[in-house]
């Protein structure tokens, strides 16, 4: 996985609350057996007319928001499916960090495990964010948000910023309390209750 | 101290403790061809194998063909997942309940059905329905891949401990034909919002709850997630214990499990939940979706809604609900009860097992489909349409001119061939009445199985209190 230390460029506003996964990664998308090549399937249903031609009026589509690594999201972000399409789908178009007030719990983790960096911030402040149309910067050592306007602090879990700083493999992690995991399972195997 | 039900099997799974998160260990987990490819390869790249093959159980549901099983599979994608899977499940040693197999079917169908599903275990698949099998009084909840690669080579998974959620649900139903468990969870999550549970876990729970069937259970538990909760869960009593005993994958232990089960499988009294909701049945109706989130839900008797009605002030749910509005081709004001369907699908995780389907029947019999509509029946598994054949229940579908299928997720979301044309309308069984969730420009209404089968015989919806469903 790869690093997430610091970024920078224009965030792209997505002005729309309780955005699905099934938006950000249409079904038809689903069928391919790895991890890579969903970009262009991003948003498909609201960035494509049936024709395959683009919509010129969605903000993806807009030529100033090409080169984002930051997309700016509202109330809810990434709800329904589990799928972890749709972040292999926003790593692979070019995100690396999504904005918002509230996120789905099972897309949040896929955020993670991906390298994206998922910051949720108050309502005024992601407003002000939406407001602004200068760069932004953040830094995740430091645990902050900059623009031409402000510098914004932003909390993370600190296993999670670990994780992303040093693009660790999660597994192998995991794998070092082996010895607490075969502890519990032999503690299972010799009980008259055991299910596992 | 007191504990919630929920808190008691989170504790008797903890592995280890560490930065707010607990490294939980996993008694089940089920696998389907969708969101497993990734995770196998990812283990085959490191050179890891699966810790328990022998709590690892696979099928294919979500891609496979609901026609005839003996003609070849048209959509060559599709097929390479179901193949990808297959190879996988050879490879690593896990137990797989194929196409053909007689166990095949929707994976929270089958995991209650073999008795993979038990009270008070730890369960998680690649599906965000997992929630389904919080029926049974387990802790269930769906993962992305990137999980599913962490629990095939650990067993376990970090987590940071969800709150607790307090859904009671009180009062009698006048007519339980009528008024189904789809419109119970309905009716909370359009009070609660599709946000209104993340970072929770439900407990249902109440005189409702008690009297309800364990697959009227799945059907509640089934939307948790559509609430926000990645888990719900509903205490295990003597309907949950005679619904597993003597299924195939229940532990030899069973009867002395039971006996702890039901002196420790539950919250005790004195316990505190962090919210509470309740929800007084005794008024409520059937209900149907008018938009393209769950939440977007009126009573059957109602009109669809005005943005400004529906929003109540939050300027960002009334620009969402304007655009559900024209994405559903609906007007504000229009009554419920005369808007025209096109299509009808009676199945998915949330409402294809036999009872669904026997309700669904009993409303149909003989009667025939409006002719403006197609309806298709899609049963859970392979064991559920065994079933509803050996009640006949197939020949009432097929004579009313219904399509009877072959099992799977099908036109829920729509990834085989069943899925809606752009702008048709569908009354659905199913979970999510997402944009394109159906089919791209598809239009899907929410409804009980009942509803969806008198909406396909009068063309639109009714509210079904007024028939005699007896």
């Amino acid at each position: 996985m790869e690093p997430f230390i610091k970024i920078k460029s224009i965030a792209t506003p997505l002005n729309k609350v309780n955005v699905d996964t099934d938006q950000i990664i249409p079904k038809q998308f689903l069928k391919l057996v790895q991890k890579t090549g969903f970009g262009k399937y991003l948003f498909y249903d609201w960035r494509y007319e049936k024709d395959g031609t683009i919509k010129k009026d969605f903000v993806l589509n807009e030529p100033r928001y090409k080169d984002s690594k930051i997309l700016l999201a509202r109330d809810n972000f990434g709800c329904g499916s589990s799928r972890e399409h749709a972040a292999w789908a926003l790593l692979d178009f070019g995100f690396r960090a999504v904005l918002s007030t509230s996120f789905a719990d099972i897309f949040y983790n896929n955020c993670f495990k991906n390298g994206i960096l998922p910051i949720k911030l108050s309502e005024q402040v992601l407003q002000k964010l939406f407001e602004s149309r200068s760069d932004i910067e953040i830094d995740l050592e430091k645990q902050t948000i900059t623009n031409d306007d402000a510098i914004i602090f932003f909390d993370i879990e600190s296993h999670w910023k670990r994780i992303l700083l040093e693009g660790l493999d999660d597994i192998a992690v995991t794998l070092q309390y082996d010895n607490a995991i075969s502890k519990y399972e032999n503690t299972q195997r010799s009980s008259s209750l055991r299910v596992s | 101290m007191a504990k919630t039900l929920f808190e008691k099997i989170w504790d008797s799974h903890v592995v280890e403790e560490g930065n707010g998160r607990s490294l939980l260990y996993i008694d089940r987990h089920l696998v389907h061809e969708v969101t497993s490819p990734q995770a196998f390869d990812g283990l085959r790249m490191n050179k890891r194998n699966i810790r328990r093959t022998d709590l690892t159980f696979a099928t294919m549901d979500h891609n496979v063909p609901t026609s005839d099983r003996s003609l070849p599979i048209l959509d060559q994608t599709s097929e390479v997942q179901i193949k990808t899977l297959e190879r996988n499940c050879k490879e690593f040693g896990v137990k797989l309940f194929d196409i053909n197999s007689p166990d095949q079917g929707i994976v929270h169908v089958i995991g209650p059905e073999l008795g993979i599903t038990l009270p008070g275990t730890t369960i998680v698949c690649g599906d965000s329905h997992t929630s389904t099998h919080g029926a049974f009084g387990a802790f269930a909840f769906g993962i992305g891949t990137s999980d599913v690669e962490h629990v095939l080579a650990t067993q376990c998974i970090w987590m940071e401990k969800p709150r607790t959620f307090e859904i009671r649900v009180e009062g009698k139903r006048k007519n339980i034909h009528a008024i189904t468990a789809k419109d119970i969870i309905l009716s909370i999550i359009r009070k609660i919002g599709t946000a209104g549970g993340t970072g929770t876990t439900f407990e249902y729970r109440g005189e409702t709850i008690s009297e309800l069937s364990m697959e009227q259970r799945m059907t509640i538990c089934n939307m948790s997630i559509e609430g926000g909760a990645r888990a719900g869960l509903i205490a295990p009593d003597e309907k949950t214990f005679d619904y597993l005993r003597g299924r195939r994958y229940v532990p030899k232990n069973y009867e002395k499990l039971v006996e702890y089960w039901r002196e420790n499988l539950k919250t005790d009294s004195n316990a505190r939940f962090d919210k509470s909701f309740t929800l007084h049945v005794d008024t409520i109706a059937p209900q149907v979706s008018w938009g393209t989130n769950p939440a977007m839900t009126v009573d059957v008797t109602g009109k669809v809604p005005f943005p400004e009605e529906y929003a109540k002030g939050n300027t960002e749910e009334e620009k969402a609900a304007t655009k559900a509005l024209q994405y559903m081709g609906l007007k504000s004001g229009t009554l419920i009860t005369d808007i025209e369907i096109d299509r009808v699908f009676i199945g998915s995780c949330t409402n294809s097992r036999l009872e669904d389907l026997t309700e669904a029947a009993r409303a149909v019999k003989g009667k025939k489909v409006s002719s403006k509509v197609r309806a298709m029946i899609v049963p859970g598994s392979q064991h559920v349409k065994k079933q509803a054949e050996e009640l006949g229940l197939d020949g009432i579908f097929k004579d009313a001119g219904f399509e009877w299928r072959e099992s799977g997720c099908s036109m829920c979301l729509g990834m085989n061939p069943d899925i809606l044309s752009a702008g048709e309308r569908c009354a659905s069984t199913s979970n999510r009445n997402f944009e394109g969730r159906q089919g791209s420009g598809g239009r899907t209404h929410l409804v009980s199985p009942v509803m969806a089968a008198v909406a396909a015989i009068q063309g639109h919806f009714v509210d079904v209190r007024d028939l005699d469903l007896n």
